[in-house]
């Protein structure tokens, strides 16, 4: 399947452009936070504190009258790296296990697999909380920790790709061309098993985020003085219902990322792999 | 099929006895001296022989394995340790807490099945109308919403500002109103998706065809004919939810200050009280084991087919 043809699949799935578009607009403005952020995050000013939105602070202010459009835009910096961190260091760990799996067979791939099912044995937020646990709290611990959580969904997914692609005549051709383990492993069987790995790193970024979110909205992750999203939800708490504006703008964003992710994801999956179109499933 | 059950079964234990050596190691791996993580501000004035009682006391001081194996034994009696914060068995401080956490996942379940599996249905019915867009796009906002806002938002209107229910606490069937709507959004929203996919396939098979030429109402061809054999998809999504409605709950509780696991396993991580971090932890796999084994069990009944795969 040609690269030209996945691409014209994905641009004819509208919501999917509309996601990636959105996707794309938030990362641009998180990443030009520094030039167009209206004040320092930091800076506080007292006589401005607990403010509704207006045309000075868009977003309204916080408790220490810090604007809320600015730590928005900054933390977004932390909660949008939170989604891509894990779905990096989960999505290469996992990918070489399955890899590796697959390919060495027998008790190697046994003791692999098994792994990955006591990865799989706790809930996962429960898995990124134990991780957390261990190494304490912090914002690359949970980073740590949920980079944990996204490996074995990877290592599944490279694992029966490998054992599909391991019999195929072009691997055997390589094979029998004198190519070693390790140029069929990444040249001839990786390549091939990319389709399934990209859509589920879609899935896995929206978790990412959300999970991120949910350990700094505990007081697990992000530390002050930096803040995420998920840190100033849980910020927020303690002004509702007056200053709703604290908790409305950082969730808000959350969730348009999320969303714009996950409506990403589907389109790539129909783009990739035709045969599912219309038969989307989560 | 006993047969299958038994090799489930068996594998359910290899699984569950490597939760036991992943938690046991979790204790052991973490940074700096037990003993002294144990004491927190204390330790500053503990003399080293001091340290050293309480490591002998703890049984810190022998071999990994030996520990190991007196973990093992000792969980195998269901003595999960004893908390370093209120020095309670930990077992016992679950005991007390997993009603609360049951009721709101099991509310939650409810809340997302009652909602969900109309909501899917309806949708499959009508496919590509505007009441199909618009349960869809809802149920894409369902999954994509950090659940602890959820949580936050509806505090804030139904509690806060309307005051139809209390916004904090528990104890009366209106407390746990919020919390099980929070919980449940996300499972109701996946649990209509995969509804309306399974139910849509099935639509258009020749028996639901033959059915309707029969000029069975339509209410008997959806109802009996198509849900009955969309069946197993969609209890086997119900079952899947258990594991996200567990770290849903545990969000939610914190949000409406909700007495249950999720709160004892975050104050065990922020006071660092490690066996009840260990405890809570082991127990909850094992809840989440037991749930999957017998939701694969179940399907298993209902699709023969997967019994001699």
């Amino acid at each position: 399947m040609s690269r030209l043809a996945v691409w014209r699949r994905f641009a004819r799935h509208r919501l999917a452009v509309a996601g990636a578009a959105l996707l794309i607009l938030i990362t641009l403005l998180v990443i030009a936070a520094p030039w167009i952020a209206p004040y320092d995050p930091a800076a506080q000013d007292w006589s401005q504190r607990l403010r509704p939105p207006s045309r000075a602070h868009p977003f309204g202010t916080d408790q220490f009258g810090r604007d809320v459009l600015s730590r928005v835009l900054y933390g977004g910096r932390i909660s949008l790296l939170s989604g891509l961190l894990p779905v990096l260091i989960g999505g290469v760990a996992g990918t070489v296990l399955g890899l590796v799996a697959g390919f060495a067979g027998r008790w190697v791939d046994g003791f692999i697999m098994r792994v990955m099912d006591v990865l799989l044995a706790l809930p996962s937020l429960f898995l990124a909380l134990a991780v957390v646990g261990t190494l304490g709290p912090g914002w690359f611990n949970a980073v740590i920790a949920v980079s944990a959580v996204a490996v074995p969904a990877y290592a599944r997914i490279v694992r029966s790709r490998v054992l599909a692609l391991r019999e195929e005549d072009f691997v055997e051709a390589a094979r029998a061309m004198g190519a070693g383990p390790l140029r069929i492993m990444f040249r001839h069987v990786l390549p091939n098993a990319l389709s399934p790995v990209l859509v589920q790193s879609t899935l896995s970024f929206g978790f990412s985020i959300l999970s991120m979110a949910g350990l700094s909205f505990l007081g697990l992750g992000i530390q002050p003085p930096q803040t995420d999203w998920g840190d100033m939800l849980a910020l927020s708490r303690q002004f509702l219902p007056g200053a709703y504006w604290l908790g409305l703008f950082p969730g808000l964003f959350i969730m348009l990322v999320v969303l714009a992710v996950n409506l990403m994801g589907d389109g790539l999956r129909d783009a990739l792999d035709p045969r599912l179109q219309g038969r989307r499933q989560s | 099929m006993a047969r299958y059950v038994l090799q489930r079964l068996l594998s359910a234990v290899v699984v569950l006895w490597g939760v036991t050596v992943l938690v046991f190691s979790m204790v052991h791996a973490t940074p700096g001296d037990p003993v002294r993580v144990l004491l927190g501000d204390s330790a500053r004035g503990a003399t080293a022989e001091d340290l050293a009682r309480l490591r002998s006391e703890l049984g810190l001081d022998q071999p990994l394995l030996v520990q190991y194996k007196n973990f093992l034994a000792g969980l195998l009696q269901g003595d999960l340790g004893k908390s370093w914060r209120t020095n309670r068995p930990v077992a016992a401080e679950i005991a007390e807490r997993l009603p609360y956490t049951l009721q709101l996942t099991v509310a939650a379940l409810l809340v997302a099945v009652l909602i969900g599996l109309p909501a899917g249905v309806l949708a499959a019915t009508r496919p590509y109308s505007s009441v199909d867009y618009a349960l869809t796009g809802l149920a894409l906002v369902g999954v994509s919403m950090p659940v602890f806002w959820l949580g936050l938002l509806l505090m804030m209107v139904f509690a806060l500002t309307l005051g139809w229910f209390p916004a904090s606490g528990s104890g009366t069937w209106r407390h746990l109103v919020l919390p099980a709507l929070t919980v449940g959004a996300a499972s109701t929203a996946f649990i209509a998706r995969m509804t309306r996919a399974a139910m849509l396939e099935v639509l258009t098979e020749d028996y639901v065809r033959t059915a309707r030429a029969k000029g069975l109402s339509e209410w008997a061809v959806v109802g009996k004919h198509a849900l009955r054999n969309a069946a197993a998809p969609i209890l086997t999504a119900i079952g899947l939810q258990f594991g996200g409605l567990m770290g849903g709950a545990v969000l939610t509780e914190t949000v409406f200050a909700w007495p249950g696991l999720g709160r004892l396993v975050v104050n065990a991580i922020l006071t660092r009280d490690l066996y009840m971090l260990q405890g809570s932890i082991l127990f909850t796999a094992f809840l989440f084991i037991v749930v999957n084994l017998l939701v694969d069990i179940g399907y298993s009944l209902l699709n023969p087919k997967v019994r001699f795969a």
